[in-house]
């Protein structure tokens, strides 16, 4: 047939990984077609990153075949991958913060002139790669000047700068706004024009549906089955890659929010130039109050200042009493709890021990007269909280960096509960996270709200912060655009709100 | 028989941990005991644990300071600062419990300046204590115009060349200080709060451990162990010298990294690091016995801890 649109570009059949002892992939399939957008959907740990590292020439299968364009394939390294015409775009952001978004682009194929890097020729070859993706870069900035998801847009123009046959794209939105997020699937639209195959991996739901043509879900390393977008619902696919049925992504309030109760937080005019202008909110024991806002819109920021990392002026009240809180410490004394949006770089010591990070916040607690630790009693809490979040964590002493994603979140969040706190900042509780484990995460946040923590929930999942608040502020460049809450909890009035179309 | 279990589990991490460096104290014991047969004996090894004593002591401190992350290079300059300062408090007549009441406290300030600046300024502590390691050197010199001061104080001697049951009291004041250490490090809030800000410093600000004040803290910890040293060494020596205690520093960084500690942060104990500077002792004792000139000296001392830390990084990285 001669339609390009139909034909096999890679095939993978029956291919397995072993690391040791352990079976990462049990007799893997999967069938790509030219131009069109395959997603690869499955928990996190399903094999979906081995997978894609064998393609990528990071690791070899221990059996099975691969084929590209009809050819044997056999990458001997990543680069080996690039040139046979595999382009992968790793969700672990890989660039030099020192170097500038063109160096990065073309890192280790810049143009040459007698030996020496040729800048101008490089500047150029770059711009011309960035203008044909449509990204809003400059290229000779640096790219530690950029905020988190123009890295990622780098990421993808890097990835996409080779002449591939095939991209694989892992996770790519994880860190985007919507608007943002928009550029990469036209990026996708054009790549999907000119015949090129897309492997896409992603946790959000809405938009697997959206951008995909197939979806093959796989499970626990082996592949369960492959659908048409057409003929598949959301629940459908989250049943089969769970492998149990889930009735509901959000779980329901169990009590009554009461509104005459005291706000246990009252924020007013909070102000820090530059960043944030005149905020006000105040959440009561109980209540989850939702956050949403575009990426650099300021609420991740005013957290900060709220959890004292930064100045600023303004009032904050906390059970009444005005507070200034000039460190973390004193905010956590007081009971307040963040768990902060980059886990691996501000929540998790990744080389120490679970038992280690989980009893981190609360550490004085588990301190004895003369300064020594009670580790037994310390051990006996840390287990008590990988019990009731469910961690799977070989022990105590296991290395944290060596748990999943869900899991290191949930050490995080069980880090805080230790500290038993009246208010827990949640700032993109369930991001790089499974969906198993995002609904496990929201049922924790359910039962801490109807115990009484006042919960303030940072998302930039809509559906998340719709589905989950009692109330929504939607923040709109620095500022708080609105204050929602029942019938006007819309998708169409939050968006309307954060993107400054409504006033 | 769970508790037997138990102490055998232990054994074996412990095995695991430092079986690479004990075997390599052990090779190193047995070479030298086949070049000369008198490096085989208990009064050798007394003389081992004498003269590593003043790089053990500096090396406690250091263990603290690597831990963090940071380095202390000013350590070699506080050991003779110590040193002057003992000789001056007795030229102005005082008695010794001042006097080491004193020296100690000037450990502490200088450690203090070089936490300050590193934690306050924000300077790399590499450049910080660079510059404090020439300002603490050329201070030795202020009170002598350069030349050594004499010490006679019977006390302050006795340190360095009495025994105290049998054992050279020097001994005593290392294994009370490792003790000390060990304990400080392994079983103490205190300890813990070093291992998790070395390990991650931003985790551990946002977790509200108070990173700055342990920073200073541990560089006055480093800067009184060194004083502790600059005490034995002038007691040994009867007198301060403004050449006191010269590159220490490099066999005390030497002995932490031998003993596991890791430069990136978070990682190490104190029983490394002492392990550490029994190698480093063996090796200049041996050498020594041996007559080889100083300066092959230094040439072999550095091979043998290029190889010592390479056999262990692999043997980190096989365990992956």
């Amino acid at each position: 047939m001669h339609g390009s649109t139909t034909d096999t570009i890679l095939e993978i059949s029956d291919v397995t990984k072993s690391f040791g002892q352990v079976a990462a992939l049990k007799s893997m399939r999967l069938k790509v077609r030219r131009g069109r957008v395959h997603t690869l959907l499955g928990e996190n740990g399903a094999g979906k990153s081995t997978l894609m590292k064998i393609l990528a020439g990071v690791h070899e299968a221990t059996s099975g075949v691969i084929t590209l364009d009809g050819r044997p394939y056999r990458p001997a390294d990543p680069q080996d991958a690039a040139a046979l015409g595999l382009a992968i775009v790793f969700q672990e952001l890989s660039l030099c913060s020192n170097l500038t978004v063109a160096e990065n682009i073309l890192a280790t194929r810049e143009p040459r002139r007698f030996g020496f890097i040729n800048d101008k020729a490089l500047v150029a070859k770059a711009r011309a790669i960035v203008a044909d993706l449509g990204l809003p870069i400059d290229v000779s900035e640096k790219i530690g000047n950029l905020s988190i998801a123009q890295r990622q847009l780098v990421e993808i123009a890097k990835g996409l700068s080779h002449e591939a046959k095939v991209v694989i794209l892992d996770e790519p939105t994880s860190s985007l706004s919507d608007s943002e997020a928009e550029i990469l699937f036209e990026i996708i639209t054009r790549l999907k024009q000119r015949g090129v195959a897309v492997i896409y991996i992603s946790h959000r739901m809405e938009e697997i549906m959206r951008l995909s043509d197939d979806i093959t879900v796989i499970r626990d390393g082996e592949y369960v089955s492959t659908h048409d977008r057409d003929d598949v619902t959301i629940e459908a696919l989250i049943a089969l890659m769970v492998g149990r049925r889930m009735d509901e992504i959000y779980p329901p309030r169990t009590h009554e929010q009461s509104a005459k109760t005291a706000p246990v937080l009252s924020i007013d005019s909070l102000t820090r130039d530059g960043e944030f202008d005149d905020i006000s909110f105040d959440v009561r024991p109980g209540e989850i109050l939702g956050f949403f806002g575009l990426v650099g819109s300021g609420r991740s920021e005013v957290m900060n200042a709220l959890f004292g990392m930064k100045a600023a002026t303004g009032t904050v009240r906390f059970e009444g009493q005005p507070v200034r809180f000039r460190s973390p410490a004193e905010a956590i004394s007081r009971g307040i709890g963040f768990v902060t949006e980059n886990r691996k770089e501000e929540g998790l010591v990744l080389s120490h021990s679970v038992g280690w990070n989980i009893s981190m916040a609360a550490l004085a607690d588990f301190t004895g007269p003369l300064g020594f630790t009670r580790s037994r009693a310390e051990r006996e809490a840390a287990a008590v909280e990988v019990g009731r979040l469910a961690i799977k964590t070989h022990s105590l002493d296991t290395p944290s960096g060596s748990l999943s994603g869900g899991n290191q979140q949930k050490i995080v969040l069980a880090k805080w509960l230790l500290t038993r706190p009246k208010v827990l900042i949640l700032d993109e509780p369930t991001r790089g996270v499974d969906v198993g484990a995002k609904f496990e995460i929201y049922k924790i946040i359910r039962q801490l709200a109807a115990e009484g923590t006042a919960i303030l929930l940072i998302s930039s999942e809509l559906p998340e912060v719709l589905g989950m608040s009692d109330r929504v502020v939607v923040m709109h460049e620095g500022g708080i655009g609105a204050t929602l809450s029942g019938a006007d909890l819309s998708p169409e009035t939050i968006m309307a709100h954060a993107t400054g179309f409504q006033s | 028989m769970t508790q037997q279990s138990e102490t055998q589990a232990a054994f074996m991490r412990a095995l695991k941990q430092y079986g690479g460096i004990l075997l390599s104290l052990v090779m190193l014991c047995v070479i030298f005991s086949f070049l000369n047969p008198r490096f085989m004996s208990v009064v050798n090894f007394m003389n081992i644990l004498q003269q590593v004593a003043v790089v053990a002591i500096a090396a406690f401190g250091m263990t603290w300071v690597i831990l963090l992350g940071e380095i202390d290079l000013s350590v070699g300059s506080i050991i003779a600062v110590a040193g002057m300062v003992g000789a001056q408090c007795f030229a102005f007549g005082l008695g010794f419990a001042p006097a080491i009441v004193i020296t100690l406290l000037a450990g502490a300030l200088m450690g203090m300046l070089n936490g300050v600046l590193t934690a306050k300024l924000l300077l790399p502590s590499f450049i910080v204590t660079v510059a404090t390691m020439g300002i603490y050197r050329g201070m030795v010199s202020l009170p002598t115009n350069g030349a050594p001061a004499m010490i006679e104080n019977a006390t302050w001697t006795a340190i360095g060349t009495e025994s105290f049951l049998g054992l050279p009291i020097i001994i005593w004041v290392v294994a009370v200080l490792f003790v000390v250490n060990h304990i400080l490090l392994s079983k103490t809030s205190f300890g813990r709060r070093a291992y998790l800000t070395g390990g991650n410093r931003e985790a551990a600000v946002y977790s509200g451990i108070k990173v700055d004040r342990l920073k200073i803290t541990i560089f006055m910890i480093s800067g009184v162990m060194a004083a502790i040293s600059g005490v034995l060494l002038s007691s040994r020596l009867f007198s301060a010298q403004t050449n006191a205690g010269m590159s220490y520093e490099l066999d005390a960084i030497a002995a932490a990294v031998l003993g596991g500690t890791s430069l990136a942060g978070g990682v190490g104990t104190m029983v490394g690091t002492l392990i550490g500077a029994l190698i480093i002792g063996v090796m200049n004792n041996g050498m020594n016995m041996l007559s080889v000139p100083y300066f092959y000296q230094l040439i072999v001392k550095g091979l043998v801890i290029l190889i010592a830390v390479w056999l262990d990084v692999r043997a980190k990285q096989a365990k992956r």
